[in-house]
């Protein structure tokens, strides 16, 4: 057998490498008006000269993006308050119809270093108060301060102010919405730039697209990124080998091993919730089917068998049983199977037909890429069976890939001849696009909380 | 494949036609070709020269001759087609169309003539569906192509299959004509 990829021109890079590029940018395309009104007061700099970094523009972007929050202009801010303290009359601030009021103030603790308060303040529950908790000590009753929701000071590196701007944006997000922020998390993706010389890239951002790093890149495709549950590892296939097989490579320290180059087809990770089994797709025995591997022990499993193709499996949360795609009803079609009985149920019944099914992390929703009139769109249905909901309205939508959170699905899509990343939150009112640079952007997986 | 013979022979029969037309006036073939021309675009003789036209008559072969001669041609053809490596498919479909059949005769008769020789089938899909889908899809296809070459005598171990799916697209961009251009088959020596 002739093989060509017998010399391979794959190279790693270290996550150390200090460059950091913006490369993917947010364009809101629909629905902030559904947004409910937050005020995000610029931080005061306790210091000299000019404030060592803007935290309240990270958190005000990440409230954005969360397609749940506005934030109000700062030009219509009654004041610029530090504190509670500094708030004199609560009134107009409950009148600009803001939930929260996140302010703060920053001072240098040690070179280097810097000493970061915050609080989060509920401006209804202040007016009710009036935030006067010096009021209650001179009744003699407990000190009294329930309109402030969050109340934190950290010491931060300067090298960790965008991470810590993330965490405060996750704690602001919990305590308005009762649910886990994710402003703390990593997308990882394929970039295909056909001019360069090495044009398929493994690519790790924040959730964002900040500190975009290239974990390979290859002069042969890549596809499938999907994340161990604890962050670390991405299983994805390579075809630097003249075929696909399947690696699993470590995001901090490089290390990649190769997991299967069985004959035929090797495709379509997915790692267990419990991280030790991998789901794919083989087709070593002529029809693609989904296997499950024992990674300690490099065992395959056969979990579906028929001549049709099976693919592209997915867990359950509670990791008894897969979703998989297959064509065994004639166009292609999500199905469930239970792992230790083998019952196969079929779980997608609208439109044409519809693949690469996800249940979201809380377990009551799919996530599916809906084919309706020839049109690919991510669409959410109750899980198993029920309301189904068509979410996006963008060309050639696919590879869904949901926030651990279960607020927002990332998704591949067509702009403009090119493939682009894309938001849509599960009720798909907030709809945004995240154009690049340079080359075509597919495969997105967004990592589970780190 | 019954179809595939009725074309070999009137293909065959066009080519003898055509040979015999050379043969017999090589030696002023820039003429020839124009009388040729003009005789099959029924033109009158009023234009230039004498206005005459030459005709030829076939050349009396024995049974070999004529085997050989024919063998030699179809081996001229399958060359010809065998600079060819690529054939096309309709959408979410992994049949061979009817007009890449002497295509494939072609590189299968070259494969069966050089045991020795290996081919790399290559799958490939357009960029509709998702990418784990039409990996699978272009796996299909490969499998068509080999399972099709087998049928013409092509020995299972001169061929290897691998499926890019909708990873490497010829012409990237999102229409009809580049999608059509994307779902194919590549032989790869």
């Amino acid at each position: 057998m002739k093989r060509f990829g017998v010399f391979l021109v794959v190279l790693t890079f270290l996550l150390a490498s200090k460059a950091s590029f913006a490369t993917l940018e947010i364009v809101i395309t629909e629905g902030t008006d559904s947004a409910r009104p937050i005020a995000v007061v610029p931080f005061k700099w306790q210091g000299q000269g000019e404030a060592p970094y803007n935290f309240t523009e990270v958190i005000g972007s990440d409230l954005i993006r969360s397609g749940q929050f506005s934030p109000v202009s700062i030009d219509e801010l009654p004041s610029l308050p530090s504190n509670d303290r500094e708030i004199e009359n609560y009134s107009t601030w409950a009148r600009l119809g803001v939930e929260g009021v996140l302010v703060g103030s920053v001072a240098e603790f040690a070179p280097g270093r810097y000493e970061v308060t915050y609080q989060l303040i509920d401006p209804l529950r202040g007016q009710i108060t009036g935030g006067m908790s010096e009021y209650f000590d001179e009744e003699g009753i407990a000190v009294e301060q329930d309109h402030i929701l969050e109340a934190r000071t950290s010491v931060v590196l300067d090298t960790q102010f965008r991470q810590y701007a993330h965490r405060i944006s996750d704690v602001v997000y919990e305590a308005l919405t009762g649910e886990r922020g994710a402003f703390l998390t990593r997308i990882a993706y394929v970039r295909v730039n056909p001019d360069e010389n090495l044009p398929y890239q493994l690519m790790v951002s924040d959730y964002d697209g900040e500190n975009e790093r290239p974990l390979l890149r290859s002069p042969q495709p890549l596809m499938s990124p999907s994340w161990s549950p604890d962050g670390s590892r991405l299983a994805y296939v390579s075809f630097e080998n003249g075929r696909s097989e399947i690696f699993v490579q470590n995001i901090y320290t490089t290390e990649r091993e190769l997991l299967t180059s069985f004959p035929g087809i090797n495709s379509s990770p997915a790692w267990s919730p419990d991280g030790t089994k991998l789901a794919m797709v083989l087709s070593k025995d002529g029809a693609p089917d989904i296997y499950v591997m024992d990674i300690e022990s490099r065992e395959v499993r056969k979990i579906t068998d028929h001549w049709r193709i099976d693919t592209e499996p997915s867990w359950t949360p509670d990791g008894n049983s897969l979703l998989f795609t297959s064509e065994r009803g004639g166009l292609p079609q999500i199905y469930r199977i239970d792992l230790d009985n083998g019952r196969v149920r079929r779980v997608s019944f609208n439109g044409e037909s519809n693949l690469g099914g996800v249940v979201t992390p809380d377990g009551e929703g799919v996530v599916m890429v809906n084919r309706d009139g020839g049109v690919y769109h991510i669409a959410r249905q109750d899980y198993p069976t029920g309301n189904f909901q068509q979410l996006t309205q963008t060309t050639l939508d696919e590879s869904p890939s949901v926030a651990p959170n279960g607020s927002m699905i990332i998704y591949s899509t067509t702009y403009q001849n090119r493939q682009v990343l894309a938001l849509v939150s599960m009720d798909g009112r907030f709809q945004a696009r995240l154009p690049a640079e340079r080359g075509s952007i597919k495969a997105p997986a967004w990592s589970p909380f780190l | 494949m019954q179809l595939n013979k009725v074309l070999q022979v009137l293909l065959v029969g066009a080519s003898v036609l055509v040979f015999a037309g050379c043969s017999s006036t090589s030696d002023e073939a820039s003429e020839s070709s124009e009388t040729t021309e003009r005789s099959q675009t029924g033109a009158s003789e009023e234009s230039a020269g004498s206005g005459v036209q030459t005709g030829a008559a076939d050349r009396i072969l024995t049974p070999e001759e004529e085997q050989i001669r024919q063998r030699e041609e179809r081996q001229q053809r399958y060359a010809d087609l065998r600079r060819d490596h690529v054939l096309y498919f309709d959408f979410d479909n992994a049949a061979i169309r009817d007009e890449f059949a002497e295509l494939l005769a072609a590189h299968a008769d070259y494969l069966m003539r050089n045991p020795a020789v290996t081919v790399v089938i290559e799958g490939h899909t357009d960029e509709r569906g998702t990418p784990e889908y039409n990996i699978a899809l272009g796996e299909r296809r490969a499998k068509s192509v080999v399972e099709y070459m087998e049928s013409l005598g092509v020995s299972r171990q001169q061929m290897t299959m691998v499926s890019y799916g909708e990873e490497k697209p010829v012409v990237r961009q999102s229409n009809e004509r580049a999608w059509s251009q994307n779902r194919r088959a590549v032989l790869v020596y």
